[in-house]
């Protein structure tokens, strides 16, 4: 099929465009001073994977019991306030982990607010007589990233729980087994694989913070990436630990799809049948409710609340700060570039898989969707050496033929941006026009093809104004995670170039606050947007199972 | 469900029989203690495991259960799937007992394999050694045969029902084959709209039905309407013996084998014949009757549609109801 060979080129192309920064990061790490890796392997790598990998744990262990804990919570009982519940645990998904950490600071800072109310009502003056450990350690940034990133568990194991045959808890209670002891024996056992997915994704969430580690002082793979750019310009070293780095993602990579692979399997029971939850009644119910409340109010409403009140504080001061607008535009007009181009890219990638199946595209599709797994910072630092090259070339090139210089081609005009968050986020767009692509019959596409229309036209006839809700929710989430990003957007963006995410970068390692609660909670709102979106569709879901 | 009350006695085998929602799995989840009832009560051995006022819930009822799909726990062998229900005593005894339910299911070979290796017929087997292993006050099986090919489900069925009366067990079993009922059960509650229709051993049921819906449920039904008037009734088939029915309209119904054909009958045509290899059935319509009257013949086909053949009916199997217009 000539036209099915053209889209299984294209989507060839865009794999290598996912792969070139991981290569180039080889090639980079490689030209380094090969006397820099005893260094780096005696005084570089050992304290960070140190650091990394007790965060890793940490955090690790926590979104397990929170997000198991709340899954468990609303799925097996009922509640007044559950259906709240339901989506409200959601809500941390809309702050970024250094939003939150940011706020934190704030908030838990001895002369702010909790400390000083606490004071306050047990009668004590000064700061040094009351105690509470820091929050800039190792333990507070446990803290923060696994109230904010719990809800990738929580979404995971709480579909898992919905699918659960309920007959299996029914048997289990017919053998005798109590609530615990189902939780225990049966349903925590089944949802292993949910958990291991959930897990990991949060943990790549984990690695790829910059903000949160950098503001709560620990010096993790990705801050010493960074440093190592950034305050020594040594492109080898940092290509050198971002190497580093990639192999600790692998490993999560690995857990995560054999996670899915043995999910598959767990939930083939048939005519699944969801699980009557136990009704809770009296001060039960509402004990479930207080307990299911505590992690949205540690993760999204208390930072919430505080960048409100900081906002209103700064406006009432200052009014808005002036920068703001610039960096609202600069957010906006770079996140709708790449939204366009990343949903563009990822209806080839899936188109291909559909109308040229075979091992090539396949491929193709599964390595266009690895760049998730990949820190924001690594991928920079990928694709740094060869988009300077790129640009030396163009610029010359240019400059022969009009005699003027017209600077950095990409690294100067933001799409080495686009590019970044291109690589990056592909998979979120992928994975949603697939699912919206399953939803159409084959025998659809051979319909349209037996009447006389091209792979082309289908697509354009077809399939694209079927898709329209698939792609407009692809959009959605892709557009908010550009907005977010602050690894990658850090070291690739033109000089003087702010977007939301880095004026409050900017602002917390200056220490004011107040300016960057402005831009926080823009950001913070844009990401309640996908939040919303996922509530609603995990509702339905919900209501259309058998 | 509205009205519905029965009892098992000790090792009986009893049947909810009825059409899918019908209530009769509600009923079954009921017992089971995995639903709660608005209303009534439910008791066994005669301790109440719900009433208004106490709700005593399923992992405190010891009943055992069998699903529909089984319910195999998937990360769990055979043997640690049957000792799931096992409390007491040591691994090892707990271990040793669940062996010996899957020794009396004929599995014990297959104890470390995992539920997704068997056949549909050994994890059948290994949910009622499960089921049983706790020595269950009552066992309640869902449409147990249900997802077992033809073949396989004579055989299953047959070494179920002789393992339970083998250990007096006292089980009820819900279907909605009305063939599957009639063989297993030592009692049938024939169940039509959340109520008890008919409560009744199966042979009982399948030649008294109490209503022409009980009496439709077993097989094909000839309904032929009639007229009582002192003490006969009349149809287009003959006249029957009213059986205490008061005048007025009535119904008579024949099962296709209490029509046979004989020189001295009602006079019919032939409509069609079908070969069913044990019999043969015939459908021929007499004068007087809107719908051609369905027969089965033990002889191989000799007549051909359109042929005339004499018909009579066994007056001792006829069915008598009352006519109503809502059955």
């Amino acid at each position: 099929m000539h036209s099915g060979r053209g889209w299984s080129f294209a989507s060839l192309l865009v794999a290598a465009l996912v792969l070139l920064p991981l290569i180039a990061l080889g090639a980079a790490a490689l030209r380094g001073d090969a006397s820099l890796w005893p260094h780096l392997l005696q005084h570089v790598l050992p304290p960070t994977l140190h650091q990394t990998a007790l965060l890793l744990l940490g955090v690790g262990a926590l979104v397990i019991v929170v997000g198991t804990g709340s899954a468990w919570l609303v799925s097996a009982y009922d509640f007044r306030g559950r259906a709240l519940l339901d989506w409200a645990l959601l809500l941390p998904l809309a702050v970024p982990t250094y939003i939150v950490a940011y706020a934190y600071m704030d908030l838990l800072h001895p002369i702010g607010p909790l400390q000083s109310g606490l004071r306050a009502v047990l009668g004590i003056d000064s700061p040094r007589d009351l105690r509470l450990p820091d929050i800039r350690s190792l333990g507070g940034c446990i803290f923060v990233l696994g109230f904010v990133l719990y809800p990738y568990v929580y979404l995971t194991t709480r579909a898992l729980f919905l699918m659960q045959s309920a007959t299996l808890i029914e048997a289990a209670r017919t053998l005798g087994a109590g609530p615990r002891t189902v939780f225990v024996r049966v349903a925590l056992p089944l949802a292993r694989p949910a958990v291991a997915v959930g897990a990991s994704l949060a943990l790549m969430e984990t690695i790829n913070d910059i903000g949160a580690s950098e503001f709560l002082g620990v010096r993790t793979l990705t801050i010493s990436i960074y440093s190592t750019w950034v305050n020594r310009a040594d492109l080898a070293g940092a290509a050198q630990i971002a190497l580093a780095m990639l192999a600790v993602v692998a490993a999560l990579l690995l857990i995560e799809r054999r996670g899915r692979r043995s999910q598959r399997y767990n939930t083939a029971a048939q005519r699944a049948r969801p699980m009557t939850p136990t009704r809770l009644s009296g001060a039960a119910g509402v004990a479930a409710f207080a307990l299911g409340s505590v992690p949205v109010l540690l993760g999204f409403v208390a930072p919430a609340l505080y960048l409100v009140e900081r906002s209103i504080a700064r406006l009432r001061f200052a009014g808005l700060p002036p920068s703001l607008l610039d960096a609202t535009l600069n957010t906006v007009a770079t996140a709708a570039a790449a939204t366009v181009v990343i949903v563009a890219l990822g209806v080839t990638v899936t188109y291909a898989a559909r109308v040229a199946p075979g091992p090539l595209a396949q491929a193709s599709a599964r390595i266009a969707g690895l760049g998730y797994a990949v820190p924001g910072t690594v991928l920079a630092i990928g694709l740094l050496a060869p988009l300077g090259a790129f640009d030396r070339w163009a610029g010359d090139l240019i400059e022969g033929f009009v005699g003027g210089s017209i600077g950095l081609l990409t690294l100067g005009s933001g799409a080495a941006l686009i590019y970044a968050y291109a690589a990056r986020f592909l998979a979120v767009s992928a994975g949603g026009i697939e699912s919206g692509f399953a939803r159409i019959a084959p025998s659809i596409d051979h319909a349209a093809r037996t009447l006389g229309e091209t792979a082309g036209g289908v697509l354009r006839r077809v399939h694209l104004p079927m898709l329209r809700p698939a792609l407009a929710a692809a959009a959605l989430l892709v557009f908010v995670d550009c907005m977010k990003e602050l690894p990658a957007t850090l070291l690739l963006r033109p000089l003087d170039f702010e977007t939301l995410a880095t004026t409050l970068y900017g602002e917390a390692a200056r220490g004011t606050y107040e300016d960057g609660a402005v831009a926080a909670l823009i950001i913070v709102l844009a990401g309640l947007l996908p939040v919303l979106l996922l509530a609603r569709v995990g509702r339905r879901a919900a209501e259309t199972l058998p | 469900m509205d009205g519905v009350s029965w009892s098992a006695r000790a090792g009986e085998t009893v049947c909810l029989l009825g059409h899918s929602g019908c209530g009769k799995t509600t009923l079954l989840r009921l017992i089971a203690g995995v639903e709660r009832p608005d209303s009534g009560s439910i008791h066994i051995d005669g301790e109440a495991m719900s009433t208004p006022s106490r709700f005593v819930p399923a992992e405190r009822r010891r009943v055992g259960m069998v699903f529909q799909d089984y319910a195999l726990f998937p990360h769990l062998d055979v043997l640690r799937n049957v000792m799931f229900g096992l409390h007491e005593g040591t691994r090892a005894q707990r271990a040793a007992r669940a062996q010996a339910a899957l020794d009396r299911v004929g599995l014990a070979a297959r104890a470390h394999h995992y539920p997704h290796m068997l056949s549909g017929g050994e994890q059948q087997r290994v949910a009622l050694a499960r089921a049983l292993a706790p020595a269950p006050r009552v066992l309640l099986m869902d449409e147990p045969f249900s997802n077992l090919d033809r073949r396989l489900r004579d055989r299953v069925r047959d070494d179920t029902m002789a393992l339970l009366r083998e250990a007096g067990i006292t089980a009820v079993v819900v279907t909605h084959d009305p063939q599957e009922a009639l063989c297993i059960a030592d009692r049938i509650v024939l169940m039509h709209g959340g109520r008890v229709e008919q409560d009744a051993p199966p042979q009982m049921l399948y030649r008294q039905p109490a209503s022409l819906f009980a009496a439709r449920f077993f097989s094909v039904l000839n309904e032929i309407p009639g007229e009582v008037r002192g003490g006969r009734i009349d149809t287009a088939l003959g006249s029957f013996d009213a059986a205490g029915l008061s005048d007025g309209p009535a119904v008579v119904g024949l099962r296709p084998r209490d029509i046979v054909t004989a020189s001295d009958g009602v006079a019919g045509t032939v409509t069609d014949t079908l070969f069913l290899g044990d019999l043969t059935q015939l459908r021929v319509r007499i004068a007087g009757h809107a719908l051609p009257l369905t027969l089965h013949l033990p002889a191989p086909p000799t007549v051909r549609p359109g042929q005339v053949v004499h018909l009579r009916a066994d007056e001792a199997a006829a069915l008598r109801f009352p006519a109503s217009p809502n059955v």
